[in-house]
This record gives structure tokens, sequence and C-alpha cells, in this order.
């Protein structure tokens, strides 16, 4: 990494936004004292529990609930019969992207998991054992449960509005113009997010206003939608979300079991708090659906793409569209003169998918880098050259500049730090002195940089200290300490003297922790706020004719450690503190709401990319595989923390190990029941699957993705890592494997 | 999880008083038996806590070089008794490859070796399960079960035995000592989970209401001390059951095997002796051929109950490789890694 | 069937009544002793987040039944600290960024105080990451996690060396 003077990072050195601080929230977190939902104990709470069913499609025609009401602690069962109504209706989807739910609507089946009756106890033992007591009976319909016997269907859209299907150029003429085509099916399984901490809701009501303890990465439009199922104002609707064990995409969207407990509330006018046990987190709370992608890559006798070709059929559930947008994946990467990407979408008895980390980039990438790899085979190139001769020096087929690209520099970067010159280009060529086959592979990361609306709240006190507020969320990104640096460093002032509020949907609203854009978008929401309060301050100061910045209000001031300096003469300041003593105002306010430029957002490519390589290694006779080493290097725009970027990256690439080596849910095609629900079968990786991480932190200066220069960290790292991870397994044995995740079977050939 | 009554005797012969009543059962560290009752798999009326009775933590060396080993000593006390590994090393290093140290901290040996099946279908009560509900089908014969049994399994049932600790136990003849209703008696480990047959309701050797009380490992165990591994497949490092597992130890006079122990884990649904196997290994010199004819002998038996067939190939591997290792000495540390295969030590891999 | 139970907690002797035997240790800290700092996160010993120490070892409280516990010591992340001195690991956990979203830490914490009087670990950080594997972290902060570890213990061993001293 160059530390060039002229660097526009190098220019902010010394400035609050770019030191690796540690976390503001350390403290609370490492004495068990960060409250997260289901820490939250109102006086008179009582306990929900769900039944969930067992079956993936059919009717519940029988619930003992006289057995379960006897269990003593019972107060209440809601089932179908009783259940109170709701304004919403359930099976209407409510925009801008909640889920039609299931809330006890009907005795219909529509996945395994999913609610059939809410218990409420006055302990926890009570309210689990009488859920269990219900012994619910069905009437059973055939499930679909597998691309053998769900139903194919056509798309209006993929993930979260995007286009289902692209075109550039004429993809049958650039395969005609293919010396070589490379095709090959990918699949990828439906995974769990997982989160450590379960979905939980403690809700209060006192007349019709409500109160939440939940996490939840989207207050304002939970709010809204909480509000539109009761009946009440969304500012009725009061969320404390100070901190989420984790989101990962299934915490921003609404789904039945809290609805159920918030409406158990209301009914029995107690606090109700319900808490989802690990294996009821596999169906009404989303996850990754299953992918089968097709790939056609052709090339020429340079090793150039003629042609790109990436079609994926994604599974959904039979009441809504989540579609893993996988096959747009390739769009943005690789230049090639013809591509052409498409989904078609698979009906099937289950959870609907949703959002999970790098929803679409995680799965597309998988199979795009590892065909990519393949086809570097076919040429008889370096994986890494290949990807370089085939740079997009612009958008593909749009031909849009991007904002900026320091791709390049990751791969160079990367591949020095990892020491990839002199890789064999043949596979099964490298041991350890164990005799463990060992591969290198690699993968190149990208992810698109979303914008989101935000507001934010700057209040500078008269003791020269601040407030900063915004409806953030933190999740582990380290929300209050990025935030509160760039807050800071529009105030001029240290952070230590800001005091940063967020958590709650009282404030201004934060907009969306998801999609890797909470940091840019509430950071620019702050920065703006922070930069009004400055600008307040300043027109009070150059407006004071006892004020050494007096009539500087033209030539313009700048802030800087609790001081507003004359820009054209540092030497003339006054510290906040006088400015506001004199005028004898108690603070200033400053407001903002910010959003993308829609014109400078339509005429430039925005992504963030890196370039991930791994070394893994494999016994050659038995099968079983290590990550052992991974390096990354990622370009995101402006690195606000270093220290919390290395560790976002960190957690990308042990998902990508995890997407490659470990997760999947095994479901009985049968029954359509999830067979490993829990931790201890649906393998994540634990410590000592993780022996080796490095992370390089690439500058790059954008100054279109937004006015701070920031893109996104949170979910790149695991692109790129599962390619990177499954290329160097082929390159350790020779097996190509394209079902993830490897396992030790597919790796037992015979010996060499 | 169900209401149940809480009893927790004094003394040994009280505890087998309280166990008579059906629907009774004893309660160790409960990471086993509470898990079953979070998910309903079993729904005893009554727990009796033996975590107290006296006597039942200690680990006995007797005259003759054995070892006695109480119900209730903690799987990692065992492990780490320094006495303990350095004698029967195999034996440790399975325990420390089994769960996490949290559990190991916990779970005592009695427990360990009462542990019952992961299958899912019998945690799963919508499922049918002959071992959970006698005559009610087995779901898992034509549903998910690439992790089943390969050895010893029946139309009736074709769940494996989940211990770690217990493969190395039958491949040193291990016996436990048992205390019920009727007295007392002694089963060897190797006769104390059962074959599933027609029954696979009836999981093991033990009586209603009898209790382990000890476990002994026979002074003769203590010969194979310098040439002992336990070697376990997982699909992740740490924290996870084994794919397939074996033990191998060797008494040796230079090249030439004086004595041979080989048993599986994961394959069956008992830990897994290959006594035929041994008797072909004892008086050869160890080569990499005696090694896989051992393997192939070991499971010649072996049939896939499902998507399982590669388990077959796997065990047969592993066993050459346990043979390896252990062949190449006990490891003068216990390796980072217990039983993994990453734990190898340089040079392993090729003498097979 | 009410049952009173003894524990010391964090150093403070209490005595519990249970109203049911089914309430575990986790449970009971959580839910009735207003100790929430100890997390659920399978409730099925799969994940560590559970983590305590009891008479001094680590072991999941989700898995233990409060009432089998009578008698013990329990230590859980709320007693660590001494006063607002954090404990050498909390505060190498805080240095080394050994978290995300905090949630398995209070267990991390607890499990790697239990590994480090297990004394198992001899500064190899293999063996703490093996030590360590059965605290699941979704977030992947295992390599902070390890690197705190080594710092903790190598200063709890050279405290150990000058009280010796
Ligand atoms: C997430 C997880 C991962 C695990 N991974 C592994 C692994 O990799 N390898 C492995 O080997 N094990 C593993 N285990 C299982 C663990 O080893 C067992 O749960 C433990 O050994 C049981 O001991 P316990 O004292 O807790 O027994 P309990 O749970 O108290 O009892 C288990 C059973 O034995 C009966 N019982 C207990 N003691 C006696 C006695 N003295 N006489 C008669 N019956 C008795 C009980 O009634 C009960 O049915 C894992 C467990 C979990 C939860
Ligand atoms: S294999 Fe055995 S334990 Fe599993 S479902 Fe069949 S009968 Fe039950
Ligand atoms: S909550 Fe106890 S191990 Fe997960
Ligand atoms: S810090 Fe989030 S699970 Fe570990």
């Amino acid at each position: 990494m160059s530390l060039d003077t002229a660097s526009p990072t190098a220019r902010r050195h010394g400035s609050n936004a770019g030191q690796p601080l540690t976390r503001r929230d350390g403290l609370l977190k490492v004495t068990g004292r960060a409250t997260y939902a289901a820490d939250n104990h109102p006086d008179g709470m009582l306990y929900a529990v769900t039944a969930i069913s067992r079956i993936a499609r059919g009717r519940v025609t029988a619930l003992d609930v006289g057995a379960a009401r006897a269990h003593a602690g019972v107060v209440e069962v809601l089932t179908p019969a009783n259940r109170p109504p709701l304004a919403h209706d359930p099976d209407e989807k409510m925009p801008p992207f909640g889920f039609r739910v299931e809330v006890l609507q009907d005795d219909t089946v529509r996945y395994v998991g999913q609610p059939i009756a809410l218990v409420v106890a006055e302990t926890l033992e009570a309210a689990t054992e009488a859920a269990a007591l219900l012994d619910p009976q069905y009437e059973i319909a055939d499930a679909r449960t597998d691309r053998s016997n769900g139903d194919r269907f056509g798309l209006a859209a993929v993930g979260i509005g995007a286009p289902p299907r692209t075109v550039h150029g004429d993809l049958a003429a650039g395969l005609a113009a293919a010396t070589h085509v490379t095709e090959a099916e990918y699949e990828t399984p439906a995974q769990y997010h997982n989160a450590m901490e379960p979905h939980a809701v403690v809700a209060e009501w006192h007349g019709d206003r409500v109160t939440l303890d939940m996490p939840n990465q989207a207050m304002a439009l939970s709010c809204a939608a909480y509000g539109a199922y009761f009946d009440i104002p969304a500012e009725n609707v009061l969320i404390r979300s100070p901190f989420l064990g984790g989101g990962f995409g299934s915490k921003a969207i609404l789904n039945g079991p809290q609805i159920l407990a918030i409406l158990a509330a209301r009914m029995l006018k107690r606090p109700v708090k319900l808490v989802l046990t690990r294996t009821q987190m596999y169906g009404p709370v989303g996850h990754r659906g299953h992918t089968w992608q097709k790939l056609r890559i052709g090339t020429d006798a340079q090793g150039r793409l003629t042609a790109l070709h990436h079609h994926a059929l994604c599974a959904t559930s039979s009441f809504d569209e989540f579609i893993e947008p996988a096959a747009n994946a390739s769009l943005p990467l690789y230049d090639s003169p013809a591509i052409l990407v498409e989904h078609e979408g698979l009906r099937l008895d289950i959870g609907t998918p949703g959002p999970m980390r790098a929803p679409g980039e995680a799965s597309g990438s998988a199979a795009l880098e590892v065909a990519m790899d393949e086809a570097a085979v076919a040429c008889g190139m370096d994986p890494l050259e290949f990807r370089l001769a085939n740079y997009a020096e612009t958008e593909p087929g749009t031909g849009r500049p991007f904002s900026s690209k320091a791709l390049r520099e990751c791969y160079l970067e990367g591949a020095k730090r990892f020491g990839w010159a002199g890789r064999p280009l043949e596979p099964r060529q490298m041991r350890d002195e164990n005799g463990f086959l060992v591969g290198w592979g690699m993968g190149t990361a990208v992810f698109h940089c979303p914008h989101f609306p935000a507001e934010a709240r700057a209040t500078l006190r008269a003791d020269g200290t601040a407030l900063v507020e915004t409806a953030g969320a933190d999740m582990g990104q380290g929300a209050w300490t990025a935030l509160a640096q760039i807050a800071a460093e529009a105030l001029g002032l240290d952070p230590d003297q800001v005091e940063f509020h967020s958590g709650i949907s009282t404030l201004p609203d934060g907009g969306i922790a998801g999609g890797s854009g909470h940091t840019a978008s509430a950071g620019l929401a702050l920065n703006n706020a922070g930069e009004d309060a400055i600008a307040k301050l300043a027109a009070i100061a150059t407006a004071d004719p006892a004020s050494p910045l007096f009539g500087a209000g033209n030539i313009g001031v700048v802030a800087r450690s609790g001081r507003l300096h004359r820009i054209d003469d540092e030497g003339r300041s006054e510290s906040y503190v006088d400015i506001l003593a004199r005028a004898g105002q108690a603070e200033v306010i400053g407001t903002a709401k910010a959003a993308r430029d829609p014109a400078i957002a339509e005429a430039h490519a925005m992504f963030s990319h890196g370039a991930v390589f791994a070394e893994v290694k494999v016994d050659p006779d038995l099968g079983q595989i290590r990550a052992t080493r991974l390096v990354g290097a990622f370009a995101a725009g402006r690195v606000i923390n270093p220290r919390l970027v290395r560790s976002q990256y960190f957690g990308g690439m042990i998902w990508g190990t995890s997407f490659a080596l470990h997760e999947e849910a095994v479901t009985d095609r049968r029954t359509g029941r999830i067979m490993n629900a829990d931790l201890a079968e649906y393998h994540v990786p634990v410590n000592a699957d993780v022996p080796s991480l490095d992370a390089i932190l690439i500058e790059e200066d954008d100054p279109y993705v937004n006015p701070l220069g920031i893109k996104g960290v949170g979910e790149i790292g695991i692109t790129g890592t599962v390619g990177a991870i499954a290329n160097a397994v082929w390159h350790a044995t020779g097996v190509r494997v394209r079902r993830f995740p490897v396992r030790i079977e597919d790796l037992l050939i015979a010996r060499a | 999880m169900n209401r149940f009554d809480y009893i927790r005797p004094v003394s040994v012969s009280e505890a087998i008083a309280a166990a008579a009543v059906p629907g009774s059962a004893y309660l160790a560290a409960g990471t086993n038996l509470l898990d079953l009752m979070k998910v309903g798999t079993t729904r005893p009326e009554r727990v009796i806590d033996i975590t107290r009775l006296p006597g039942l933590d200690r680990i006995e060396w007797l005259p003759d070089g054995g070892v006695r080993i109480a119900a209730m000593v903690r799987n990692s006390d065992l492990a780490y008794d320094e006495r303990f590994a350095r004698t029967f090393p195999a034996v440790a290093e399975a325990l420390l490859s089994g769960a996490s140290a949290q559990l190991r901290n916990a779970a005592t040996v009695g427990g360990n070796l009462m542990q019952r099946t992961r299958c899912a279908y019998f945690h799963d009560l919508a499922s049918a399960c002959n071992r959970r509900v006698a005559g009610s089908g087995c779901d898992a014969r034509d549903g998910e079960n690439r992790l089943h049994a390969v050895l010893g399994w029946s139309e009736h049932c074709i769940a494996t035995h989940p211990s770690d600790f217990c493969v190395p136990l039958v491949a040193l003849d291990a016996l436990v000592e048992v205390e019920g209703p009727h007295g007392a008696r002694e089963i060897p480990v190797d006769l104390l989970h059962a074959l599933p047959g027609a029954t696979p309701e009836r999981e093991t050797a033990l009586a209603p209401g009898e209790l382990v009380v000890a476990l002994r490992l026979p002074a003769e165990a203590a010969d194979f001390s310098g040439n002992a591994r336990y070697l376990k497949l997982r699909e992740r490092t740490s924290y996870a059951f084994a794919v397939v597992s074996a033990a191998a130890a060797l008494e040796l006079e230079g090249k030439l095997i004086r004595k041979a122990r080989v048993a599986l884990g994961g394959v069956a649904a008992k830990p897994w002796r290959a006594r035929e196997a041994e008797v072909a290994l004892t008086g050869m010199p160890a080569s990499a051929e005696a090694f896989a004819k051992a393997a192939e002998i070991a499971l010649a038996d072996a049939l896939p109950s499902g998507d399982n067939a590669f388990k077959i190939e796997l065990a047969r591997r592993i066993v050459v490789r346990a043979l390896s290792l252990a062949f190449e000495g006990t490891p003068e540390v216990m390796p980072a890694l217990p039983a993994s295969p990453f734990s190898t030590t340089a040079g392993a891999i090729h003498v097979a | 069937m009410s049952l009173s139970i003894s524990l010391t907690i964090n150093g403070q002797a209490r005595t519990v009544v249970l109203d049911d035997p089914r309430v575990t240790l986790l449970d009971l800290l959580r839910e009735r002793l207003d100790l929430p700092g100890t997390k659920k996160g399978c409730d099925r010993g799969q994940c560590g987040a559970c983590t305590v120490l009891v008479d001094g070892r680590r072991i999941n409280s989700c898995l233990s039944l409060a009432a089998s516990l009578d008698g013990t010591e329990v230590t859980t992340i709320e007693g660590l600290a001494e006063g607002e001195a954090l404990h050498p690991v909390q505060a190498a956990f805080i240095a080394h960024d050994g978290f995300q979203c905090g949630y398995c830490t209070p267990g991390q914490i607890m499990s790697a105080v239990g590994l480090i009087k297990e004394g198992h670990a001899n500064g190899d950080p293999e063996r703490i990451r093996e030590l360590m594997s059965g605290n699941i972290c979704r977030c992947g902060a295992y390599q902070g996690i390890t690197e705190a570890i080594l710092e903790a213990q190598k200063a709890s061993t050279e405290a150990n060396r000058r009280d010796a001293a």
C-alpha cells in the first residue's frame, strides 16, 4: 500500500476519520452490558413460544389446545380460530419490501417451520412445553421440494426490483466467434443466516402505542409496517434496537412470529417476550435460496472473452417472489462483447428466501469465478493473467465509467502478499512437508454500492461537545464508532467529544442497515448535519463584531479541534464555547437529509472490488479440507476505520469459506423438512477452520459514489472467496467440484 | 421439556431404587439428556441426578496396571490426567476430539458411553423412528442418510453411535461395571451397545434401572501406549461428529506387529471392533500392503444403507491411515488438533 | 414441587427457589436472576454463547439443569471485571477487535478465561483455535479472538511469574 502524500487518505491523516479507533461500544460488549432485545424484562412480562408446522404443504386439521391450556402457567393459546384481526392483510405485500407473512391467517401450511400457533405463559418453560403439547394433526399434500418437482416460472424482477434478464451484444455471434466454449452447471444450496442472536421481540403496549425491543436493520420502514398491521400511526411504534446480534439481512424484514408476539401483548395487555429457537429460524425469517446456475464462457485464441452467458434457476416459496439475483453477478466484472444474464424461478414449498449477506453476488460469483477458472484452464492461462486479460475498463455492455475501480491494484497487491507468482498451472503439483495436497486459487470480489436516503441531527452544545443522532443500527459493522468518527470530522471535534445516539426509532431516520450501505448513507447524513451545525455556528460568529471571525462570512471558516478558523488566516480563530457563550445560546442544531444524486448515479457504474487468494490443504487419501491461508485485497472507496473494515473483510472471507466448504441446509425431499436445522449439523466455520486471514485495504478515491467517497465493506468479502477456495481445491486435487459446499466424498478419488 | 420429578439420591443404592420406577432417567451432566428432553425425544417423568453420588468421581490405578474410572469422572479430567493420557493415548486423543472444551468439562464418562444416536429422524418427532417408537418405521432408511451406518445395520435402523471415546475403548477391551436392581455385573464395552436387528429400541445391554458405575481398562491395554492413535474425519476442523473415525493400536517388535487393535467409529450402531483385521495384522511386518489388507478385511461386510457408499471407502482409508500413524508412534505431546488428519506429523502420509 | 438451591453467583451467595425443576442455568440467570449478559444462541450446546464458569470450569449453561448445580460457584460475564477494571481478557478483546456484533462475546470471553485457567494452550495459536472451537462466532471475529487470547495469556503468565518471584 503506497502512502503517497498526495493521496486523499493521507490528506485526511490527522483527522478523525481514517483512524483505527477501537469500538466505542467495546466496553459494553465485553462486560455483558450491551443490551440485546431478549435481555429486556419489563414487569409483568409473559413468554410467547410458537408452535411450528412439521409438514411442508397442506392443512392443520387439529391442535390439542386443551392440553396446552391445561399446562400450569399457560395464559393464552393463539390459533387461527381465535387470533385477533390485523389491519393489514398478511397475504398482501407491503412496499417497498415487506414480504407476505404467516400470522395464523388460516389453517394452510406453506412450509416446514411455519408458525401454526402461539402459546403465551408465565414462564418460558411452561410456554415451551405447552407448545409441544399442541400435537398438530395435518392433512398432508405432496410437497414440492426440489428441481425435479418444483414449478418453474418466469420472473418480473429479481432481488429487490432488479431486472431478471439483461442482454448486451449478440451472444450467438460471440459464442460462434469463440475458439473454446467453457460450459458447466453449478449448484448452490439453501443457506440460513443464523445470526448468533435469534430473532426476538419484547413488546409492550400503552394504549395505542407500542414499544418494541427487537433487533432491527430498518427501523423507519418497520415502524410504518407495524403501524399498518396494528392500525396505529407509525409514530406510535417505538423500536429500540441498540445492538443486533448479527443481522446479515434477516432482520430487515418483518416476519410472522414477531407480529404474533406483538399481537399477543396487545390482546393480553401485558408485555410479551418471544425468542425464536434456533430450529425455528429455519423458515419464517428468510434464507439464501437454492440455485442451479449454467454458465457458458466463450474465449478466443488470446484468452479474451467473446461471450458470457449466465442462467440461474432460483428457488423461492410458493407464495412470494424473492429471487436470488445470482446471474447479475456476471454483469459488471469481465469485458465481453456479448453478455446474457437471465433468471428463472422455481416454486417450492419452503419459507420465502430473502436477502442474505451479499444476496446475488455471493451465489452468482461462486459460479462465475469457478467458471472463469475453468475457462482459464481451457485457455492454458494463469487464472490471474486470464482475469487481467479480460479486465473491464468501463462497465461491460453499457460503457459507463466506473465511479472508481482499483481492482487492478487489488489483483497485484493481493498476488504479491500471497506469493502467487510461480504457481504451477497444472493441478496436483504441490505438497507440503507432511504430504498434504496444496492448492492455490483466486477469485474476483465485487459488490454494488447502494445508498439509502437517511437523516441525521447534530447538536453543538455550549460546553463545546456535540450530540449526534441518527436511527442507525449496530449489528457488528461498528456503526457506533465509524459514524461517530464521520460526525466528529464534520464537526471539527474529537470523537471523544461527540456523544452518539442511535438504535432507536424516534431519532432521525438512519436509513437501512443493509446492502453494505449504512456507513455511507447514515454517514453522509451525519456529515451534512455536522456541516449544517458548523455553518450555523459560523453565521453567528462572522456576524458578531466581538468575534475574531467577524466579517469572514464570504471568505469562509474551517472547523478544527473545537474552533472555527478563518480559511485565509488560520491564526484568527475562536472556540465553539466562546462563540456560543457570547451569543447566549445553549446549542446550535444542524439537521440534514442525504441521498445520492440520481444524475451522478445514472452516469456511473458504482462497485466495490477485490481479489481473494486462497490456499487449501487436502488430505490426499481422506479428502478432508482446510483453508489454510486467505489473502484478500479490497478497494472500497474511503476507509473510515481500518480496524473495523479489516474485521468486516475477515467476516466476509469466513462466510466465503463457509459457503465453499461448510454450510448447507439438508432437506428431506419427501417431506421438505430441513434435517439439520440447528448449529451442530448445519456447519458454519469454527475458530480452527480459519487459521490465517489477511486483508489488504487498497486506497481508492471516489468522487462520485457520494461526497464522502465511502463505498461499502460488509458483504464483498464473501464474493471472490468462495471461488478462490473452490479453485484452490481443484488446484490441489485436480477435482472440479461444481456443487457447494465441497464435500469429503467429492475428493475421494483414486490416489495419485 | 415435559415436567418431571427431580430426585437427588445420596447413594448408588438409593439411585437404583429410585430408578426402579418406570419412566425414570439418570441425569449425569445432562449434555445429551437435556438436549433430548428439549426436542422431546425423551420425556422422563423422573430425573435422577447422579452427579453427587459419593465415590463416583475417582480414577483408580489397579495393582495389575489397569485403571478403573468411576462413571462421574468428567471427560476433560480423564483426557488431561497425565498418567492416563500417557498409558492410553488413543483414548485421551479420542476424548479431546469430541464435542468442545466446554462440553468435555461437563460430560461424564458414563454419559458419554450412554449417549444416544444423532440420527436426525430420531430427534424429529414427526418422523417415523423405530428406535424412538418401537415398530413405527425408519424414515432414515429412504431419507437423508449420507452419514448413516455401513456396518451392522438392519432394515429397522441404520443409525450410528456417535461417541469418539468408545472407539478406542472397544479396541482396548474396556469393560463397564454396572449396578442394578438385580446386583452388580460387568459388560465389555464391545457388548454394551446393541446392533439394531429387529429391535433398535433396545439400544444397550443395560436393563432398565441399571447404572454404569465405572469403566475399566485392563493392564494389557497399556502395552499399546507407544503406538496408539485415534483419527477422526469431520466436515469442519473441530466441533463436529465423525463422518468416520478409527482407533489403531500396535504392539511392535521392530517392524513386526505382535498385536494389533483396530476399531471404527461412525460406521455402525456401536463402536466397531475389527477383530479379523487384527488377526490378519498379527505377526506381519508393518507395511502399506498389510494395512491395506487389514482395511479390506475390516470393511469386507460393509454395505451402504443409503446414500453413503463413500463411507465404506473412506473407512478403509482411515483404517490404513490410523494404522500408519500408530506405526509411526504415539506423538510426544498431544497434537494441537487431536485426531485431526491435519495434526499429522511429518511423513505419516507417505508411510502407507 | 418447589426446590431450594444455593448458588454463589459472581461472588454473591444466593438462595434460589425453583418452582420448576426444568429451569436450566442459562434461563435461571437470564430470566429469573436478571443476569442477561450470558447469551442464548442455540440452547442445545451447539454454539458456546452461554458459556459460564461453574466452580472455575467453563461449561455450557444451556445444557445444565440449575437444580443439579446446587452448591456451586458460578461466574458470568457480569462478574468478571473488578469494578471498573476490566479483566485482561476483556481488555484484549477490545484491543484486538475480537468481536463484531458482540452477541457471542460473553461466551467467548468466559471460554477464554476458562481456557487460560486450564493451561493446555501454552501460547500456541493452533491450540487456542482448537480449544476455542466450541464458541461459534457468526460474524467471524476469530482472528481477533485468537490474538486477544494469546495476549491475555501472555500477560497472565508474566503476572504469575512476577507473583512467583
Ligand atoms: C453439540 C454437541 C457436540 C458433541 N460432539 C461430540 C463428539 O464430537 N463426539 C462425542 O463423542 N460426543 C459428542 N457429543 C456428545 C457428548 O459427548 C455427550 O453429550 C456427553 O458425553 C454425555 O455425557 P453427560 O454426562 O452429559 O450425559 P447425560 O446427558 O447426563 O446422559 C446421557 C445418557 O446417558 C444416561 N446415563 C448417564 N450416565 C449414566 C450412568 N452412569 N449409567 C447409566 N446411564 C447413564 C442418561 O440417562 C442419558 O440417557 C456432543 C454433544 C453436543 C451437545
Ligand atoms: S436410523 Fe434408527 S434412529 Fe434413525 S430413524 Fe431409523 S430407526 Fe430411528
Ligand atoms: S446456547 Fe448454550 S451452547 Fe448455544
Ligand atoms: S461477534 Fe457476532 S457472533 Fe461473534
